[in-house]
């Protein structure tokens, strides 16, 4: 259904999708409607990005794809989000734990835990009873390296993680959340607390993720979702107005509101 | 805004920053009113007991003889009673809390509890000496035992533990969870690697003050029966014969600071109010020392973790 519907859009024969939102209504406090029929199709090892003026549910569309929404009473969910056209993580028969070892999340502010840099890295391997020590090393370094932090805190791993600056505790929690070899990370507007010069490394750091993960990245920012994003979704109202390859959505909108959105007239 | 305008201006400014003086000024004063008062009362014990203070006031047992009595079984019952109520009161505290905080529902249920949790709180102590006296000493035979007082004072201080436990919870950011549940973690995780750590020191600031509390208290002892005058120790705990450990101490039958303090005070001749004075100025000083127990813990747990 959904594959028809963005044929047109996923017209190289090498994409595979890796997640499909089909008909999915999310409701908070089990009255108010945030998400309304939202149909997504998510590329895998692509940037998809999730664009809209405050409000607009993009937020909460993407905590959907960890079940962060479980954590609190009264949410509900309707439709599905099938991963990898098989499981449907909407699913109350689905552990949401299940869900999050699978998909990670990095937060809008930066949420390192008051520990050593190395025990936040770690904390994956740990809450899945990895217990081999040699294993933990090279994981860390791993997922450090990737996140461009390794040459940084090679020396001092076990001094603090808030003893970091803003920008290297962002990049912490992108390393805390590639630990584990997730197969997609949610980003959270990652950069919205962040001065220019670690937004940059930031986002040079997600061009490089996308060849390991899948990413789904929501951002207030216009010119960072048309820098890193291969596709875009632009949201408003709790509908998702307009989903294309971000060159087509940014030069040639389809619809009204996304032109006057990304031409800057509101939002 | 002119020039002229400034006399003006400068006169509203001075209204308020008198009224700014006032404010200091009386509650300068409320404090000095509290602080004089406790500070000319601890004086006046001190001037009275100190010169009683010595090795053999320590270990001696009271006595009918003003300069033979000392406060031995006192003290070890003030110490025996605080650790039995420290090893009730702490797990089932600290449990209770968790559970409160972190897994109940918030409904009409959880709101019930929590209202009644704190108006424990501020029952009187007595009453809490009525319940133990039909409960433990009678309905569970404890008797007028260490056991008896340790867990009628656990009673006392558990909605203490169990307000301060959730309130230490509560302070942990929401972010710090998130954090944890987004790399996979379950509840119980999130809880012992991350909530409970970070809020320990918290948690041990409420669990000495409750217990400080607790180690002044006497109506409700008196209440099950404590005795006023007790010139042995209970059984030693170690024992060198296997398995090294006793627990007879427990039925062992106590008194303890405050009692051995009123039993002083309620005597006519003038020696044993200098005695009393010298058992408060014990009492006083253990109660200090585990308020700086408290803060030095605090410190010390609360360093390098911050938000």
């Amino acid at each position: 259904m959904v594959e028809e519907a963005f044929k047109s859009i996923f017209d190289s024969p090498e994409l595979q999708l890796k997640a499909q939102v089909n008909n999915l209504n999310f409701y908070y406090g089990g009255t108010a409607h945030v998400l309304k029929n939202v149909n997504l199709a998510i590329a895998e090892n692509q940037v998809t990005a999730l664009i809209g003026p405050s409000g607009c549910g993009k937020t909460t569309l993407l905590r959907c794809f960890n079940r962060m929404h479980d954590l609190y009473p009264g949410n509900r969910y309707e439709g599905e989000i099938l991963l990898d056209s098989s499981i449907n993580i909407l699913d109350r028969q689905v552990d949401p734990i299940e869900v999050r070892m699978r998909i990670s999340m990095v937060f809008q502010r930066p949420n390192p835990f008051p520990k050593s840099i190395y025990e936040n890295v770690a904390y994956g391997l740990r809450v899945r009873g990895e217990q081999r020590q040699s294993v933990m090393d090279e994981k860390v370094e791993q997922a450090l390296r990737l996140a461009a932090l390794w040459d940084e805190v090679k020396d001092r791993l076990r001094e603090p993680a808030y003893n970091l600056s803003g920008g290297q505790q962002q990049r912490l929690c992108i390393a805390r959340a590639l630990a584990t070899d997730p197969e997609m990370i949610l980003f959270d507007e990652p950069t919205s607390a962040l001065d220019p010069i670690a937004t940059a490394s930031i986002e040079e750091l997600m061009s490089h993720l996308k060849k390991h993960v899948t990413i789904l990245i929501v951002t207030h920012s216009l010119q960072q979702a048309a820098r890193l994003s291969d596709y875009t979704a632009f949201m408003f109202l709790g509908e998702l107005v307009e989903f294309n390859k971000t060159i087509t959505l940014f030069n040639q909108p389809l619809s009204k509101q996304t032109e006057d959105y990304i031409s800057g007239r509101f939002g | 805004m002119t020039t002229e305008n400034l006399p003006e201006l400068r006169a509203n400014i001075d209204r308020r920053k008198l009224l700014s003086a006032i404010f200091a000024i009386v509650g300068l004063l409320s404090i000095l009113v509290g602080l004089i008062v406790i500070l000319a009362l601890v004086i006046q014990l001190g001037i009275r007991g100190v010169p009683r203070l010595s090795w053999q006031f320590f270990t001696s047992f009271p006595s009918s003889n003003p300069e033979e009595a000392g406060i031995l079984s006192a003290w070890v019952g003030s110490f025996l009673v605080m650790l039995v109520t420290t090893a009730f009161a702490v797990p089932l505290g600290v449990a209770a809390g968790i559970y409160l905080e972190e897994y109940a529902r918030k409904d009409w249920l959880s709101a019930l509890i929590e209202i009644n949790v704190t108006n424990l709180a501020g029952v009187p102590s007595i009453v809490y000496g009525l319940l133990a006296l039909g409960f433990f000493s009678h309905v569970l035979n404890l008797g007028e035992s260490i056991l008896t007082a340790g867990l009628t004072l656990a009673l006392l201080i558990l909605p203490v533990v169990i307000v301060t436990t959730r309130e230490a919870l509560r302070a942990i950011p929401g972010s710090l969870r998130e954090a944890a549940y987004a790399v996979g973690a379950s509840k119980w995780q999130m809880i012992q690697d991350h909530v409970l750590p970070y809020s320990a020191g918290s948690i041990l600031t409420g669990v000495i003050i409750g217990l400080s509390r607790a180690i002044g208290e006497t109506a409700p002892l008196v209440t099950i029966g404590a005795l006023t005058f007790i010139a042995f120790l209970p059984d030693s705990p170690f024992k060198a014969e296997f398995p090294f450990l006793s627990f007879e101490w427990l039925k062992a039958p106590f008194t303890v600071m405050p009692i051995q303090m009123f039993n002083w005070v309620s005597r006519p001749e003038p020696e044993f109010q200098v005695n009393a004075a010298a058992a408060g100025i014990v009492l006083i000083a253990m109660t200090l020392m585990m308020n700086g127990l408290a803060i030095y813990l605090r410190y010390r747990f609360r360093k390098g973790i911050k938000w």
